[in-house]
């Protein structure tokens, strides 16, 4: 395992010289000449979310807040910096997410890095060019106009000069010049190339080091025994006796129902916190959640609702009231989980006192999503002041959203601070699964109304649980443990637009109401009230921010109820889209599919066709996806066979590593809408394994021989900004494989995952 | 303490191991932490410590072994041991290696220790036992979920990375066979 360096100040590089560009509004100082020769860059009277790219004789670096999720971020956002630096091939280093080097953009969420941060970025690195060749036309006496820039060297007249100079002395802050001139796309080079990942090789050769390889010298290992349920309470440790036999037994740690032992191994820790060879611990049962048998009709009662909320309504009651047809259709989603694949780990390392240089007191390594939140979270935990606590961002495994990896960081301060150790903590499987928060289980009430030439009315009612509890700077009580510990989460949110409710409006020129019904997680202090009543009382499981939120559960029950109004009035399910589609792009990628469209099996005999449109959050990506499918006709098992997506993210930066962002998208998706669903029975979660060879109450994902081929057409906008990919695609797949389905054996599956039961016998 | 010396990657290392109970009640720490904390081995990878998700595969003897479940004392002194770690010969990667990063087969890369050794030990008893057979996609779909008649265990990945991971094991077997 590596060790970890002490930290150090605030001090971005050494050197004699430096170029650094904020990205935001910069007040950043330089301090040159300093005792130790370092050069400092002081933006303690800068903006809170200020991020910088930092030009040396040796190094490019970017000091952000954006963080390589596993996705190929870096790679990309290497790409944008090479580019306008007029650099064909060069290194980046990336600081990323550390509370005190870098600092926060805001999370790394919503398939927005590129989107965001690339747009950022690439100005600052344009600002840095014009700073570049500012100092190039000083150094070489001539007009800036005449310069010319290529690998690394101004040219003009016949004399030259490198970045490597040019940098050696002076020291330069820059504001993010908004006007500082960026190349046009039909110059670039290096952007809209395949590049590989730049993280790959060290991860195939086991150089690359995870978090999970993070250990400070002197680190305990941490496990925490958690309470049958959810709602569980009052509990009574026995055989402490046991567990301090153990070899290597530390401490046993309690706060109120948070329960922890710290050992010196893996192994030890294990045992100590086992039933069978450490503690015991007896709780009380609590209140069962919503039996989640009856989840469809709860969502929609009235009674576990605590706001309504219209997002659209452009008047459609006298559109349904003149309609000739009219058709209704409920649809249901589950819970889904994040079921990352390594068990969410943290190391913390909390002091008594301050570190003297750096106020530092408490350490936190973790995959967070957002350092600065989750420092504010552990600071109020832990009883400091945010400045003094530390967390850092390092690459744990693909997350796909909020999952266990901040409870776990709050698992393992808590633990430290009472052992006065670094201590590590990585979850058990069954605690991920049983534990990290979940993507919710969703209802939808479809209503459509048909003319003669198409859809003329919609309605989508959508029952939407609270889909983000993601660790708040303020409140400790947003992390597991802080909940363990008697505190309260935050009151659950005035809204669901763009959470659960993303993508529940359609983007067809369609008059439409948009109305969610918010569902409540928790018991509320009243029947209106989001904010939670103590004690905390689970009514459906926790749950957060997954892979697209709503996008996944809400474009499934539009894009399947769309074709069934389609097929209800006649008409050709792909060319109506088209037809109701008023942007051209949309309907660039719904054309995109014709050539498969057109040739598709004819359907009914066990084979078919489906296909599915949505543009992400209604104003990013547009992604049209067919999909077909081969239905067992004694089993009912249903089999994609072929998956084809239609995909414009706008300017395309990696075209090979957008395509693997696709596919991803598709796997997953049709993951969770074959065979994805998280169980419970009372107020325990019951499916705490992967699925085994032995079925059962397990979480099912599917498997290498389970996936089709799959097919991306990317339509490449050059001139149009760069969006994100991370998750445009998966909120397709729900509609195209049920619309197959439907095709293939006419049964109309509303209800998630479309398991053979639902289809055995079932031919129409 | 009880130790183990194990033939690593080709050299031979020592360690303790922590143990309790003996005889049927004996009961041991895990090859993978052995490996991970005493080793320093970070190929090998935690992902659900039931020998269900394949990203902690190593080759033990040759065969395709899930080191979360398998106990120290369980495994024979002098036992060969070959991990992620160890895969290169020298700076040169080998073909499983080469070819993944070709194809781009990952995205976070935290399984694919699994598919890499698991394909390893299953690719090598293959030309062990005379078949120089490159797999067609189906055999190597159905080795990797646990399918095929000479491996039940599945194999798991999250990201969906999966198209790329049997293209990349069939090209590296065209070269582990040619």
């Amino acid at each position: 395992m590596t060790t970890v360096a002490k930290p150090s100040r605030r001090q971005f590089l050494a050197g004699a010289g430096v170029l650094a560009v904020a990205f935001t509004v910069g007040n950043g100082v330089a301090h040159a000449g300093t005792p130790d020769g370092i050069v400092r860059i002081d933006d303690s009277a800068g903006e809170p979310d200020q991020s910088w790219l930092v030009l040396t004789e040796d190094a490019i670096t970017v000091y952000s807040g954006k963080v390589e999720l596993g996705t190929g971020i870096q790679t990309s956002l290497t790409q944008i910096v090479v580019e306008e630096l007029r650099l064909r091939v060069a290194d980046v280093r990336y600081v990323q997410g550390d509370t005190l080097l870098s600092v926060s953009q805001g999370g790394t969420t919503g398939s927005k890095s590129i989107q965001n941060g690339g747009v950022q970025l690439r100005q600052a690195a344009a600002t840095a060019f014009a700073e570049l060749r500012r100092r190039a036309a000083a150094a070489l006496r001539v007009d800036a106009r005449e310069l010319h820039a290529a690998d690394g060297v101004f040219r003009a007249r016949g004399r030259s000069v490198g970045y490597g100079r040019l940098l050696r002395t002076g020291s330069s802050v820059l504001p993010l010049d908004t006007a500082a001139p960026v190349l046009a796309p039909r110059d670039y080079r290096v952007v809209g190339t395949s590049q590989p990942r730049v993280d790959l090789p060290g991860k195939l050769d086991a150089t690359f080091a995870f978090l999970h390889d993070i250990a400070p010298p002197g680190t305990l290992h941490g496990r925490v025994i958690r309470p049958p349920g959810r709602n569980a309470h009052s509990p009574v440790i026995g055989d402490l006796d046991r567990a301090q036999a153990v070899d290597g037994f530390v401490t046993l740690v309690r706060h109120d129902r948070f329960i922890g032992v710290v050992a010196a191994t893996e192994w030890a820790a294990a045992r100590a916190a086992s039933p069978s060879t450490g503690i015991t611990v007896t709780w009380s049962d609590g209140p069962a959640m919503i039996p989640q048998a009856e989840l469809p009709t709860a969502l929609r009662d009235p009674e576990n609702q605590y706001a309504t909320v219209v997002e659209i309504d452009d008047g459609v009651d006298p559109l349904f009231a003149a309609a000739g047809t009219v058709l209704t259709a409920q649809y249901f989603t589950p819970f889904h989980m994040h079921a990352t694949m390594g068990a969410s780990t943290a190391v913390a390392d909390v002091r008594s006192q301050p570190d003297p240089d750096t106020g530092i007191q408490a350490t936190v390594w973790s995959g967070t999503q957002n350092v600065t939140a989750l420092r504010g979270a552990l600071a109020g935990l832990l009883g400091l002041q945010p400045t003094a606590v530390r967390v850092i961002y390092e690459e744990a495994s693909g997350c796909y959203g909020h999952d266990g990896v901040d409870d776990c960081a709050a698992d393992a301060a808590l633990l430290s601070q009472a052992a006065g150790a670094p201590v590590r903590v990585q979850w058990t499987r069954q605690d991920e699964h049983g534990w990290e928060p979940y993507g919710g289980a969703q209802a939808h009430d479809m209503k459509g109304a048909l003319g003669t030439h198409g859809i003329t009315a919609w309605s989508h009612l959508n029952y939407a649980p609270t889909a983000n509890s993601r660790p708040s700077a303020g409140n400790p009580g947003t992390l597991l443990a802080g909940a363990l510990t008697g505190l309260l989460p935050d009151p659950l949110p005035a809204s669901s637009v763009d959470t659960s409710g993303r993508n529940a409006p359609l983007t067809y020129a369609i008059p439409q109401r948009v109305e969610a019904r918010l569902i409540k997680s928790f018991e509320t202090i009243g029947p209106a009230s989001p904010a939670p009543a103590a004690p905390l009382t689970y009514r459906i499981p926790r749950t957060t921010a997954l892979r697209s939120l709503g996008g996944f559960s809400n474009s499934f029950a539009n894009e399947s109820f769309f074709d069934e109004l389609a097929h209800a009035g006649g008409h050709d399910p792909l060319r109506l889209r088209i037809d109701s589609l008023p942007d051209p792009r949309a309907v660039d990628v719904c054309r995109a599919l014709l050539p498969a469209w057109n040739r598709r099996p004819k359907g009914g005999d066990g084979v078919g066709a489906g296909v599915a449109f949505h543009q992400y959050e209604v104003v990013n990506a547009y992604v049209a996806t067919y999909v077909e499918v081969h239905v067992d006709a004694a089993t009912g098992a249903v089999r994609v066979d072929r998956v084809v997506v239609a995909h414009d993210c706008g300017l395309v930066i990696n075209p090979d590593g957008l395509r693997n962002q696709i596919e991803g998208n598709v796997v997953q998706g049709i993951s969770r809408t074959l065979k994805e669903e998280v169980h419970y029975t009372g107020d325990a979660v019951t499916s705490l394994v992967w699925q085994s060879a032995t079925p059962g109450a397990a979480y099912d994902v599917i498997r290498f021989n389970e996936v089709p081929s799959i097919e991306t057409i990317l339509l490449d906008r050059p001139d149009q900004p760069a969006w994100g990919a991370g998750e445009p695609t998966i909120g397709t797949i729900g509609g195209a494989v049920a619309n197959a389905v439907f095709a293939a054996t006419g049964v109309r599956v509303r209800t998630l995952p479309i398991t053979p039961d639902k289809l055995q016998g079932g031919t129409a | 303490m009880p130790s183990r010396s194990i033939r690593l990657n080709g050299t031979t290392v020592q360690a303790d191991y922590e143990s309790a109970g003996s005889g049927s009640s004996q009961s041991s720490e895990q090859l993978l932490d052995w490996l991970r904390n005493r080793q320093s081995q970070r190929g090998p990878r935690f992902g659900c410590g039931l020998a269900q998700c394949g990203a902690c595969t190593v080759l033990l003897d040759g065969a395709v072994t899930r080191s979360c479940v398998r106990q120290m004392h369980t495994v024979a002194d002098g036992a060969e041991i070959r991990t992620l770690d160890g895969l290169a010969d020298g700076r040169r990667q080998h073909p499983l290696q080469r070819a993944f990063v070709e194809l781009q087969a990952a995205q976070c890369g935290f399984c694919v220790n699994g598919m890499v050794m698991g394909s390893l030990g299953w690719l090598e008893g293959r030309i062990a036992a005379g078949n120089t057979a490159v797999p067609t996609e189906q055999e190597t779909k159905d080795f990797l979920s646990g399918a095929a008649p000479d491996n039940t265990r599945n194999y798991l990945c999250r990201c969906g990375t999966h198209t790329r991971i049997v293209a990349a094991v069939r090209a590296a077997a065209k070269e582990m066979t040619g």
